[in-house]
């Protein structure tokens, strides 16, 4: 019968892993070796059915105490086919010398961080593909409290014992353990290039800090403007970076693709040039701006900050029917709303975290950002820009305020409000370099699947009949376009526009791009183009209405799968496009009202 | 019997109960968790302002909690 060990540090939790496993079939048992008596149980592993020994809890392979004499004894007189390394993801730095220990033993194993889920809070991470290549075993992630990770543990297990033919011999073992002193510099070196620990301020330095920002009168408003302040500074390094990216694409679009493909026939010209490249360009100079902000972001939420808005916001929240947990979930959902719902699971009334998923999609998150960094570029002076973007903010938040409080009356809840405010972190520049670097390959996969799909049917259908002039009333998008105008039209939104909103509704980001698309233009030509033909007060209602009207795809199929009911997703879209409608239509028909 | 929901800014105390006739099941776990036990000390760090939630210290944990949650927790000094 297959043999497998359980070995690992004192306070790792693996006799919970060992409970887990066992179930109620554990029994106390004597071993050759050893005068003490040791839990052992048989389990299923992939095919087989393994003896299960959960061994003494050690610090060190080749210590001197009692538990560390069993665990050596019973190695060196029992074989076994799997050692299973259970230790502790917040004190990895200290804990990894055993895994070595064992590894040099040449026994087989599986290195199993436990605890994942207080690493995740202390803002510990760990790069277990990497440390897996350092250290040469499996790495497997686990949290044997709420069992995540479980199938994936009894599969690699399965699988490591599958790989070797027969037992490694205990005599084997017992020679390999004589003492290793190379261990500990090892250590040291695969926890520098494999963990990121943040550095945490001390328990001082964080009260003073909090007597500042939780001041009871001046928290608050710290806070409102450490954001403002942020997006300043986004925007302040962003934008130059964006303008010189615009520019990139543009030189070569002229210098380099034009060339190349004028000998193409004149469709094909215009699908790759006025089509995708013209309309992913458009979205690609956003990208800085994009990575800026979820760095941004990404610290602020790490540093713990984000706790303290959630003490600062709950009295008001309360009012709402949310709480101080939904803020910065709203937070987040400025970021990206599909995360943002899926951080709703940490609410544990049906009610709270319905309410709280129907506020996060009128966050107004950074794919909205783009559309609204370009078109106040087309319709507003740079003195102006600041306030439209803080204008179109402050809506967002009244639309989240407002639909909180018409539906808290259907989604009542009685969750208590207990959250642990952790000590002040920062994160390393390492960790801040791969967040960002995430963020783009997450924006890049989404270009390559929503956004060139979206591009290409926009210019499809602006170009088809060909007999018609481009994007005119003539073409299948004319023809959409006005077959919604009745509804369009009241709030000063054209056929052209129209087209651009309908896409939105796959991925925001497809509307800018498929702006260029229609009017054939990129970069600053786009954007003087535009300016011809709209005036401030239908490009204002157009941003209003992108703003509420409803999410992305993916934001949807988040609902639904989130909340598990088509009803409560159906809602969301209907409520969010009648409110959108209703706002645009006030803003519209009020402005030309008033003469502008 | 004092709660803790009267307790102000700076003072301290010691838990001597959660009152489990109203507290929730899931509730009481989560102070379990969070290390509210009976004898341990707890500070009152600060009060949000408009009847916010608590901010207390138990042992090395920092936690914040509402009104509501707070008037369920007996103290003694």
């Amino acid at each position: 019968m297959k043999r497998i060990a359980l070995l690992g540090m004192p306070n790792t939790g693996k006799s919970t892993l060992f409970n887990r496993l066992s179930g109620a079939s554990a029994r106390v048992g004597n071993w050759p070796g050893i005068t003490v008596d040791l839990m052992s149980a048989k389990v299923l592993v992939g095919g087989h059915i393994a003896e299960l020994i959960d061994l003494p809890g050690l610090y060190d392979l080749h210590g001197f105490s009692d538990d560390e004499q069993v665990v050596r004894h019973f190695l060196s007189n029992n074989a076994v086919n799997l050692a299973l390394i259970v230790l502790n993801s917040t004190q990895i730095d200290r804990q990894l010398s055993l895994a070595l220990q064992i590894r040099s033993l040449g026994l087989p194993a599986v290195l199993v961080l436990n605890m994942q889920d207080e690493a995740k809070r202390a803002g510990i991470t760990i790069d277990i593909v990497r440390m897996a290549e350092e250290i040469n075993l499996p790495v497997l992630k686990l949290s044997a409290k709420y069992g995540d990770g479980y199938p994936a543990l009894l599969k690699k297990s399965a699988e490591v014992i599958d790989q070797q033919a027969e037992k490694v011999s205990a005599t084997h073992i017992a020679k390999r353990l004589e003492a290793d002193n190379q261990i500990d510099a090892e250590m040291q070196a695969i926890i520098e290039r494999s963990v990121q620990i943040p550095t945490t301020l001390n328990n001082e330095i964080t009260d003073n800090i909090d007597k500042v920002l939780l001041h009871p009168w001046l928290g608050l408003p710290i806070f409102i403007l450490a954001m403002l302040l942020l997006f300043q500074l986004i925007f302040s390094i962003g934008a130059p970076l964006q303008d010189a990216m615009a520019w990139l694409l543009g030189i070569t679009r002229t210098n380099l693709l034009e060339p190349l493909l004028s000998p193409a026939p004149n469709w094909l010209n215009g699908l790759l040039l006025d089509g995708i490249y013209n309309g992913v360009s458009t979205v690609a100079a956003f990208v800085p701006i994009i990575v800026l902000f979820f760095l941004v972001m990404s610290m602020v939420e790490d540093s713990g900050y984000l706790s303290r808005a959630a003490f600062l916001m709950d009295a008001f929240m309360a009012k709402l029917g949310l709480d101080g947990r939904g803020f910065v979930m709203v937070l987040m959902g400025f970021g990206c709303n599909v995360p943002a719902l899926m951080g709703t699971r940490v609410m544990r009334s049906k009610g709270m975290r319905l309410l709280t998923m129907l506020t996060i999609p009128l966050s107004l998150c950074s794919a909205r950002l783009q559309i609204f960094i370009f078109l106040i570029a087309v319709l507003f002076e740079p003195n102006q820009a600041a306030w439209v973007m803080f204008s179109l903010y402050m809506m967002s938040l009244f639309t989240i305020f407002l639909t909180a409080i018409l539906f808290q009356g259907r989604f009542k809840n009685n969750e208590p409000f207990i959250l642990e405010l952790p000590p002040y972190r920062f994160p390393t520049a390492r960790q801040i370099w791969l967040r960002g670097w995430q963020e783009v390959k997450h924006f890049l996969s989404r270009a390559s699947k929503f956004i060139i799909f979206g591009v290409v049917m926009v210019w499809l259908l602006t170009n088809f009949p060909s007999n018609v002039p481009v994007a005119s009333e003539g073409t299948y998008a004319g023809l959409i376009g006005s077959f919604f105008a009745p509804m369009l039209d009241p709030i000063g939104i054209d056929t052209t526009l129209a087209i651009a909103l309908i896409f939105g509704f796959v991925a925001k980001e497809i509307v800018i791009g498929s702006l260029a698309v229609i009017y054939g233009l990129q970069g600053d030509a786009l954007v003087t183009q535009m300016a011809t033909n709209l005036d401030w007060v239908q490009g204002m209602s157009f941003m209003l209405f992108c703003l509420i009207y409803t999410p992305c795809l993916s934001t949807i199929a988040t609902l639904k799968n989130e909340s598990k009911s088509s009803g409560f997703m159906w809602l969301s879209i209907v409520w969010s496009l009648a409110l959108a409608w209703l706002i645009s239509f006030v803003f519209y028909q009020g402005a030309r009202a008033l003469g502008l | 019997m004092s709660l803790l929901y009267n307790l102000k800014s700076g003072d301290f105390a010691i838990i001597n109960g959660i009152n489990t006739a109203t507290a929730e099941q899931s509730l009481y776990q989560r102070l379990i968790a969070l290390g509210f036990r009976v004898g341990k000390k707890i500070k009152v760090m600060r009060k949000a302002s408009f009847n916010g939630p608590l901010h207390v210290r138990v042992g090395s944990t920092d936690i914040i909690l509402r009104e509501s949650e707070a008037k369920l927790i007996q103290i003694t000094h």
